[in-house]
């Protein structure tokens, strides 16, 4: 993924939210599990996280816990192959 | 082939996974003296805050074990006979290898004044120190804290969760002055204090005060005595090398062990806090203690040890903490030292920062944020982010690749630049 899509407009940051999945930044992850431990639908992201997978997840809904409450700031939002806009 | 890694922390569970990526036959026991075998060690300091409990410090499940097949011994190892190729341990027979890991890691330096060996003065290197604290938190109402760098400030934060009255002693006169700057030191000051943190400024302890073998307070060097119930360190690590010194393994700061982190013995390698490694791009042998580093250097001895030839790259200095609630990436040269590589510092505050592109879609909304480059000739060597970490990835990426950016090197320098806005448009510029 380019880091261009990093910095679009606010209507592409909505897409990615409601579109898009977690990634992941696995060399500022200690597994310390907060992820895991806060997914309201116990995904185990840290799992991921450790592999460097994103998190394709049928149930997961971007609702952003993990992502907010990793210590290290090691998840983002991007958005998913499937919902890519053009240019991505 | 018989595998011996000696010590459960990262390094010594990346080893297993890659010795059985590469050898699916090989007998892997990892011997440890903590019981709690793999766990995250810097969970411990979220463990403390309450914000997970223990069970979640544990990244992987039986199933994930018995996948890979090994034997977890509880022991402490007493000897490495490097001629027998047998490591003796403490009430258990001895394990014959034929590759050895020593993943020891490293351990707090002991507190050397009088009144430390009292039951109630504690630091945090184990899940059995955290739960000795929150022990003691429990029935305790005032902590002091003493030390410096991130775990001292772990255990105030815990502390401070638990409902205690924290102290926090700084020797100089201001926090972790030799990788942030004062601003940023006030920062982080100034939230602890906001918090509730009682700070104490050129505070240097000189006796933990004891009444019948419990801590009551700490006298500081002026004769002032300060109360409390629980004393906490972090004044360093030292990596754990005794039996590396004692079977003659070369050892300076840590065990020496070459890009395929293997020690001068060919059957043994090393890697994590314990090991000092060589890194070709330099010609230095450099001892690290971050936990990504440890995973990656247990991943590559893994390989070599089960002989798939592999070189251990290390990548550009890069930790991420969180300091007083602020999620702090500190990325290349930041602190004291190569000086004279720094021709210019550029500086941006919370006010600049809210002009951040929207759709940088990373971890935001913090009440703070601040970023300090430091410039050299044509390229950034280093950066402190706090707070918001939208550009966190495009800085690691320009630290680590040199990229040129003396286009606006001048824009930044300016004073009160807004310097995100044009690291972010120049990073949309590049790529």
């Amino acid at each position: 993924m380019s880091f261009l899509n990093l910095f679009k407009t606010d209507s592409t940051r909505r897409a990615v939210l409601t579109a898009g999945q977690v990634v992941p930044e696995s060399a500022r992850c200690v597994q310390c599990g907060i992820c895991s431990y806060n997914c309201p639908i116990g995904i185990d992201v840290r799992a991921h996280v450790w592999r460097n997978e994103s998190i394709v997840h049928s149930e997961c809904l971007t609702c952003g816990e993990c992502v907010a409450r990793c210590p290290r700031g090691a998840l983002r939002f991007a958005q998913t192959d499937l919902f890519k806009r053009s240019g991505a | 082939m018989r595998y011996v890694i000696l010590g459960a922390g990262v390094a010594g569970f990346a080893a297993i996974e890659s010795i059985r990526q590469a050898d699916t036959a090989g007998e892997i026991s990892i011997v440890s003296d903590d019981p709690n075998g793999f766990y995250s060690r810097p969970g411990l300091a979220y463990y403390l805050s309450g914000e997970i409990d223990g069970k979640a410090l544990y990244p992987r499940s039986r199933e994930d074990y018995r996948a890979l097949n090994f034997a977890f011994i509880n022991a402490r190892a007493r000897k490495i006979l490097r001629d027998g190729k047998k490591l003796e341990l403490e009430g258990k027979p001895a394990l014959e290898y034929d590759r050895l890991l020593i993943a020891t890691g490293a351990r707090a330096i002991p507190l050397n004044i009088p009144g430390a060996d009292l039951s109630d003065v504690v630091k945090l290197d184990h899940l059995a120190d955290a739960n000795t604290i929150l022990a003691l938190a429990k029935r305790g109402r005032t902590a002091i804290v003493t030390g410096g760098g991130i775990t001292a400030l772990e255990l105030t934060e815990g502390l401070l969760a638990r409902g205690m009255a924290v102290h926090y002693l700084l020797r100089g006169e201001r926090y972790w002055s030799n990788v942030l700057d004062a601003r940023e030191s006030q920062i982080v000051e100034a939230r602890l204090q906001a918090d509730g943190v009682v700070l104490h400024y050129h505070a240097e302890v000189t006796e933990v005060v004891g009444r019948h073998k419990r801590v009551i307070g700490a006298r500081l060097k002026d004769g002032t005595i300060i109360k409390c119930d629980l004393f906490a360190y972090a004044v360093g690590i030292a990596p754990r090398m005794e039996l590396a010194q004692d079977c003659g393994l070369a050892c300076e700061r840590g065990i020496l062990a070459d890009e395929r982190l293997q020690t001068n013995d060919e059957h043994i390698f090393a890697a994590g806090d314990v090991a000092q490694v060589y890194d070709p791009l330099t010609g230095h042998s450099t001892l690290d203690s971050l936990w990504n580093l440890a995973r990656e250097q247990g991943r590559v001895a893994g390989l070599n040890m089960a002989g798939r030839r592999t070189a251990y790259l290390k990548s550009a200095p890069f930790n991420v903490t969180r300091l007083a609630g602020l999620t702090t990436t500190i990325i290349g040269t930041v602190g004291r030292g190569r000086d004279e590589d720094v021709l210019g510092i550029a500086r941006g505050d919370s006010e600049t920062w809210r002009e951040l592109p929207e759709a940088i879609v990373a971890q935001g909304g913090f009440d703070v944020n601040h970023v300090r480059l430091l410039l050299g000739e044509n390229h950034i060597i280093g950066a402190v982010l706090m707070g918001d970490q939208k550009l966190s990835l495009p800085l690691q990426k320009m630290v680590t690749h040199k990229t040129d950016i003396s286009s606006i090197r001048d824009m930044l320098l300016q004073p009160n630049a807004p310097i995100a806005d044009v690291l972010a448009d120049f990073w949309v510029g590049q790529t």
